[in-house]
């Protein structure tokens, strides 16, 4: 099975969030093998989790933990 | 951001705060004020959610409407009109104050129920399957809109931030 880049970023996606099929990671593999442009919204996925997860609910960073009293 | 309206979404940063003043004696430098805060947030936000659906049905998702955004980088044949360049050292960005705030800006340009859909999943870190029980939704409406979440996401985090 040969996949559009457009159908590649959708398994790409899904496969943030749930295990693909043998057949699936397969053809993954065969497409992100010849595909510049999904190889990097692949990484580009992978960091927004990482760059989502650190951001904080009251939207201040600088703050320093409370120190043990 | 995650909620339907606003004066939910107020509701529930007002009770996690009163939990968190009332909760202060235990705290004592246990964990990190921030930690702490978004444990609580995320249950109430949980329990807000469900409240929520216990009222009012969910909304019906427009999965057709929205579609097109997702197709737009693709031609016919659903290849790259242009094919993404990679983004330089995007590690060295996570430091930087002003592209969490680039960040939350693009995040706050999604439709709000992709929006907290996506921060089920990345942010609080639930499994689609709790997503979907809470909102009432499929699993197969839960990754269009994770996909779609994503997509427009590098999209702006490309206009914005990597694109200089």
């Amino acid at each position: 099975m040969l996949l559009s880049c457009k159908e590649t970023t959708r398994l790409l996606s899904q496969g943030e969030d749930r295990k693909l099929a043998f057949g699936e990671r397969v053809a993954l593999r065969v497409h992100l093998a010849i595909c510049n442009g999904c190889r990097n919204v692949n990484a580009q996925f992978k960091f927004l989790r990482s760059a989502v997860k650190i951001l904080s609910l009251d939207g201040d960073d600088e703050k320093s933990p409370p120190q043990p009293r | 951001m995650q909620l339907r309206n606003p004066e939910a979404a107020e509701d529930a940063v007002q009770e996690a705060l009163l939990a968190a003043l009332a909760g202060e004696a235990n705290f004592e430098g246990r964990s990190n004020l921030r930690t702490w805060l978004t444990g609580i947030l995320k249950h109430k936000i949980v329990d807000t959610i469900r409240r929520q659906s216990r009222e009012q049905p969910a909304p019906e998702f427009d999965v057709q409407g929205e579609a097109a955004e997702v197709d737009a980088p693709f031609d016919r044949r659903g290849h790259w009109d242009e094919a993404p360049d990679a983004w330089e050292q995007p590690e060295g960005a996570l430091g930087q104050k002003q592209f969490l705030a680039a960040l939350e800006a693009c995040l706050r340009a999604l439709p709000e129920r992709t929006a907290r859909v996506f921060m089920m999943r990345e942010h609080l870190g639930l499994e689609t399957s709790e997503i979907c029980k809470e909102l009432a939704i499929t699993s197969t409406h839960c990754w269009v809109m994770l996909h779609r979440a994503r997509m427009a996401l590098r999209l702006c985090l490309e206009k914005n931030w990597f694109g200089k």
